[in-house]
This record gives C-alpha cells, sequence and structure tokens, in this order.
C-alpha cells in the first residue's frame, strides 16, 4: 500500500511537497488508481485536503474521509468562514461533488466569495529543487511556459490547463482576493441548500444521504471524494429552538451516513447558543474539532508576548484529531496555531512563537518602548 | 508484552490470572480530550482470548465493524473468526433511529425490539455451547443510545434494568462506555449518577492536569466496589494510574514511575 507516514509529511518543506505531488501524477498510471484531491495513509486511511496547506500538515495529511469535521466558531468573528471557505474552494477545484448547506436565503452567492487557487505560486514559492529528476523537471518547465503564455490562450483552454494543473496538487494555496474562476461554480456535482427553507432537520438529512448514497464506499477501491459544508447549524436564524435533541440526532446520523461513504462533512457551529451538556455531545460526535476565534486588534501585552501580532488574524485550536481505525491518540506538539494571512492573500498557520524576554527587564528585545520601567512579568517562574 | 501478562487494569479490574468480570457491571467514563474506548478494546480481546472462552455481545452505536476489527486485529484478535465462530454478536446499531414520537409509546416499542434482539443474541451465543467463560455486553457508547431516543431519561434506565437482570440470569457482565463530561453540568446529571450507582467497576479516562503528553496519554481512575464479604463489608478500592496507548495494547504505570 502506498502508505504517506503521518509524520512525514509534517517533516516536508514546501519544495518537498510539489515534488511529491508530481511523482504521484506520474505514477497514475500504476494498478491503484488516483483520484483527484485523494491521499492515501496509514489504517486505511483516505484524506482530501482542507484547502490550508498548513491544517493538511498539522492534521496529519488532510480531512480524512468518512470523518465529520467540526469548527466550532467565534461568537463575534466570522473566522470559521475563512476554513469553510478554503475547504469549499478546494473541493470545487479538484471538481469534487459539494453540497452546501447554510442559513443564508441565498446560499449559492456564498460561492462567489470562495477564493481561487494562487496562480503565479510557482514564482513566489520555489517549488523546484536543484537535482531532482530531470523528468518532473521537464515537465514543470512545459507547464511554466504554458503558464507565461497563459494570456494568449482562448478562455476555453486555459482553464482546462489551469484544472490540469490543480488535479496533480493534493492542495492549493489559495489567493483570498481573488474569486474562484466562474465556470468552476456551475455544474451539476454543487448542491446548495439553505437551512431556512425548512423548518426541520429531516430535510437537510434527506439532501445528505441522498447526496452520500452516490459516493458508496467499497473497501480499496474509491470512486470519487465528496464534501460536505454546513455552515452555522445550530444559528438561532434557522429557528431550531427546543430542538437541541433533533440537531445532536442529525449529527449522530450524518456521521454514521458518512462512515460509509467517501465524503467528509465539514460543520461549523456558534457553541454559545447551546447548552453547555449538548455542546460537550457535539464534541464527542465530532472526529476532529477544530476551533477558532478571533484577537482583539490592539491588545498591548499580547503583541508583547508573541512576535508576529501584527500579522495574526486568528487562533486555530485542534482539540481533537479523528483516529479511525485506531485507538492510538493523535498527539500534536502544538494544539494552537495562529492564523496569518501571508502577502494579505493566502492563508497560512503557524505556531505561537513567544518573543524571548530579556531576564533583567522582564521585557521583550526588540519592542520599541519598552523600559525596564514597564515590567510586565506575564509570565511568572 | 504477552497477552497473558496482567497489568495494572486487569489487576484494578479483578480480571488477570483466569478470573471473569461475569456478572458485574463495569462503567467506563470518559471525556472528549480522551478517549476511553481502548477499556472496551483490551475487555473484549481479553474476552475472545482463547483461556478465557468468552462470548462478547457488542452493541455499537459509535463505529462499524470495520474500525473495531482494524484495532483488534493490531492486538493479535481477529473478530471476524470469532464473528463466524458466534463469539462475538456485533450488532450494528451505528444507523438505528428509534421512532421518534413525543408520546414514549412508540419509543418503548423500539427499546422492546432492541432488548429483544439483545436477547436472541444471547440465546444464539448460548446455543453454540461458546460461553464457558460467560458472556460480555458491551454498549458503546450510552450516550449514543441516549440520543436516539432523543434523550427518553425514564426508558433508558428501564432499558438497562433489562439489561442488568440478564447479568443475573445469565451471569452476562456489562459494559458500559459514557461520556462523562456531558453530565458534568448541573442540567444533565440524570444518566450518569444513575449508571455510577449501577455499576460495580467505575473506570474514568482523564487527560493529564498538565495537558496532552506524547509519553502520557492520561490517567486512569478505578473505582473497584468488589463484592460483598461474608462479613457483610464491602471494600472499596481505589486505584489510579498512567496509561500510555499503543497500537498492540496499552502501557500501564504509576504517575512518575514510566520507563523510557
Amino acid at each position: 500500500m502506498a502508505a504517506v507516514p503521518r509524520d512525514g509529511t509534517g517533516a516536508r518543506s514546501a519544495t518537498a511537497r510539489a515534488a511529491s505531488s508530481f511523482s504521484r501524477a506520474t505514477a497514475a498510471a500504476s494498478p491503484k488508481p488516483a483520484i483527484p484531491g485523494v491521499k492515501h495513509g496509514l489504517n486505511g486511511a483516505a484524506f482530501v485536503s482542507s484547502g490550508i496547506p498548513d491544517l493538511d500538515r498539522i492534521l496529519g495529511g488532510g480531512f480524512q474521509l468518512g470523518t465529520v469535521v467540526m469548527v466550532m466558531e467565534d461568537a463575534e468573528a466570522p473566522h470559521h468562514l475563512l476554513l469553510l471557505r478554503n475547504f469549499m474552494a478546494q473541493g470545487l477545484v479538484h471538481r469534487h461533488p459539494l453540497l452546501f448547506a447554510s442559513p443564508s436565503k441565498e446560499p449559492r452567492a456564498f460561492l462567489g466569495t470562495l477564493p481561487s487557487p494562487v496562480s503565479g505560486s510557482k514564482d513566489e514559492r520555489p517549488r523546484m529543487a536543484p537535482g531532482l529528476d530531470p523528468d518532473t523537471q521537464d515537465h514543470d518547465k512545459g507547464l511554466r511556459i504554458a503558464w507565461q503564455y497563459k494570456k494568449y490562450f482562448g478562455e476555453q483552454q486555459s482553464s482546462e490547463l489551469h484544472s490540469r494543473d490543480c488535479r496533480q496538487e493534493f492542495s492549493n494555496d489559495f489567493d483570498l482576493r481573488k474569486p474562484l474562476e466562474r465556470q468552476l461554480l456551475n455544474g451539476q456535482h454543487i448542491n446548495c441548500i439553505s437551512l431556512l427553507e425548512s423548518p426541520n432537520l429531516e430535510v437537510l438529512q434527506d439532501h445528505c444521504s441522498a447526496f452520500l448514497s452516490k459516493l458508496p464506499r467499497n473497501d480499496g477501491t474509491i470512486g470519487c471524494a465528496g464534501r460536505i459544508a454546513i455552515q452555522s447549524l445550530c444559528a438561532p436564524q434557522c429557528g431550531y429552538f427546543e430542538m437541541d435533541w433533533d440537531m445532536v440526532s442529525f449529527i449522530r446520523s450524518l456521521r454514521a451516513m458518512v462512515r460509509s461513504s467517501n465524503a467528509v462533512a465539514v460543520v461549523t457551529c456558534p457553541t454559545s447558543v447551546l447548552p453547555p451538556s449538548f455542546i460537550k455531545r457535539w464534541q464527542h460526535l465530532a472526529d476532529t474539532l477544530l476551533s477558532v476565534r478571533a484577537i482583539p486588534d490592539e491588545d498591548k501585552d499580547m503583541a508583547k508576548l508573541l512576535t508576529g501580532y501584527q500579522d495574526m488574524i486568528g487562533l486555530l485550536h485542534v482539540h481533537k484529531v479523528a483516529q479511525l481505525n485506531s485507538q492510538v491518540p493523535v498527539i500534536l506538539d502544538a494544539t494552537t496555531f495562529s492564523l496569518k494571512l501571508q502577502k494579505r492573500r493566502t492563508l497560512v498557520l503557524e505556531r505561537l512563537n513567544q518573543a524571548p524576554v530579556d531576564g533583567s527587564t522582564g521585557s521583550p528585545y526588540g519592542v520599541p518602548g519598552s523600559s525596564g520601567s514597564s515590567k510586565c512579568s506575564s509570565i511568572d517562574f | 508484552m504477552s497477552s497473558n501478562a496482567s497489568n495494572f487494569l486487569e489487576e484494578a479490574l479483578e480480571i488477570g490470572g483466569g478470573r471473569t468480570i461475569g456478572g458485574r457491571v463495569v462503567l467506563v467514563e470518559d471525556c472528549v480530550e480522551t478517549s476511553g474506548a481502548f477499556v472496551l478494546h483490551h475487555l473484549m480481546k481479553r474476552v475472545l482470548s482463547p483461556e478465557s472462552r468468552g462470548a462478547v455481545l457488542l452493541l455499537a452505536f459509535a463505529h462499524p465493524f470495520s474500525h473495531y476489527d482494524r484495532i483488534l486485529r493490531k492486538m493479535g484478535c481477529n473478530l471476524s473468526s470469532q464473528r463466524e465462530s458466534n463469539r462475538l454478536q456485533f450488532l450494528d446499531m451505528l444507523r438505528m433511529e428509534l421512532p421518534d414520537q413525543i408520546d414514549g409509546e412508540i419509543k418503548e416499542v423500539g427499546f422492546q425490539e432492541l432488548f429483544s434482539k439483545l436477547q436472541t443474541a444471547i440465546e444464539v451465543i448460548g446455543e453454540r455451547g461458546n460461553n464457558d467463560g460467560g458472556i460480555t455486553i458491551m454498549i458503546d457508547d450510552i450516550s449514543m443510545l441516549e440520543t436516539a431516543a432523543h434523550g427518553c431519561l425514564d426508558q433508558i434506565l428501564d432499558f438497562l434494568h433489562y439489561c442488568i437482570t440478564l447479568t443475573s440470569e445469565y451471569g452476562c457482565a456489562l459494559v458500559i462506555l459514557s461520556h462523562g463530561d456531558i453530565y458534568s453540568s448541573d442540567e444533565a446529571t440524570g444518566l450518569l449518577s444513575s449508571l455510577e450507582y449501577l455499576a460495580d467497576i467505575v473506570v474514568k479516562t482523564e487527560p493529564l492536569a498538565t495537558g496532552l503528553a506524547a509519553d502520557v496519554h492520561g490517567q486512569l481512575t478505578v473505582l473497584n466496589r468488589g463484592s460483598l464479604k461474608d462479613n457483610g463489608y464491602s471494600m472499596n478500592k481505589f486505584r489510579n494510574f498512567h496509561f500510555k496507548l499503543k497500537e498492540n495494547g496499552a502501557e500501564y504505570f504509576y504517575p512518575g514511575s514510566r520507563k523510557t
């Protein structure tokens, strides 16, 4: 089995990642058919990308097929949408079937806000390590030339090229400022439903089961990978009052359905509206549990404590990583990561770095205006 | 680690050295941070091992068969062949829905069906004479049953009482996985306190107070109420130790005594 070791992916740099995806594409003719955007791992796991390469690395490969990923929202900020957008956009780039449910009147309008893959990534990130085998290098060169002359191609051709290029990648970097190409948003494989239309969850459940019935899981062979994205499931505007049990029950049946199909379900929920015992129930039902939190703009103490505070837009916390077919829990080196926008475009996750503290003054180095008088000992040993 | 070697968990449960948990009720309480499912896996392996000659009846609400199969295979126990030889009765409850009605009557029907399934399964095991080591009924996990029943506490407690009658009638053991943290808030303590009252042995898994670590995956607290002695006193035994999970089992050790 072409097992990708959990830890191995973590050690890889961006260049190695690119190289591996190329070798995978050339190996597509091997007996195991490669499905676009699906990667195999240990314990019979198959992963799809979350749309954020760093998150894939942290989770040991990506979101596992057959699991439910829950994102606990920040009560005040829409950071969960960043994760949801990248997840959906990555799926559309790979042409995965998508089911999107949202508590807005026009759920399809959300598709217009999806980010587009970074097209000039080859210039920004040195993808080519010197001394790679010539085959892949040639392959890349051909693509590079094609990209340079992209403007001379017709619309149709370039999009074809585009999708071909993206298909070879497991995950893309997404440019949050550029909307996803229109033609990727149309098609039979995209289903959008509004949670406002129905007073109960049965309709949503029927949609999910109809969607998942097209993606059955037979051991060994994977036809196609599907993605379900549900935005703000228990939001007050859905009107699911006094329906706590129905919602838990829905998640449970969603989980059961997803387990037997080739799909990942990402559900975001504003947990602050749920009673505490139900929050725990939801958390137990989730296979992968993440939470996002906004950080205040001008928190001087935090700015002193953490390097790169200015670039941070929020924090991502990994509570639980899916452990299918294994009893050994995944222990991460760090569970809290800072969400940053690199060059104001792409989403990156970084471990929190504490600024080195000057022992004599107790204030971090390199922070202008921090003198001995402002002896802020935020860490007491 | 050989399968015969008794470890802290087995000592605490008093199942080492050929003893079984027959006739007792074991409650495993876990939390979001530290799953307690491994205790179930361990007991399953123990009961199905050639020495103990027991049978397992697994009410699986949480995972499909392939999940348990893969895990137990790595621990050296082939569930598929055990299932064929009828030593494992696997009831797939992943998609079970109890008919959703406000008036409790129809729900009761659902529970009755569930219990009759359970009884049939026990009879099937009994017919084949595979239960020299007793039958162990496992519920993974009870909170899912609660969800399926939309929180109908009375019905669940009735169902549990019926299950407990089986422990005296057939000498079955009952192992229940539950999530302790769901019931930690004041609003919903009902089920857990009843379960704790019914259980002979309570096993709690918690993360370390200092958070997750790669070397120590959590701590176990085992409260063994023991059986009533001749003189009418029961001995409560209380143990606490740390564990580290591995694919083929788990290591148990006293706090701070892990050998690296």
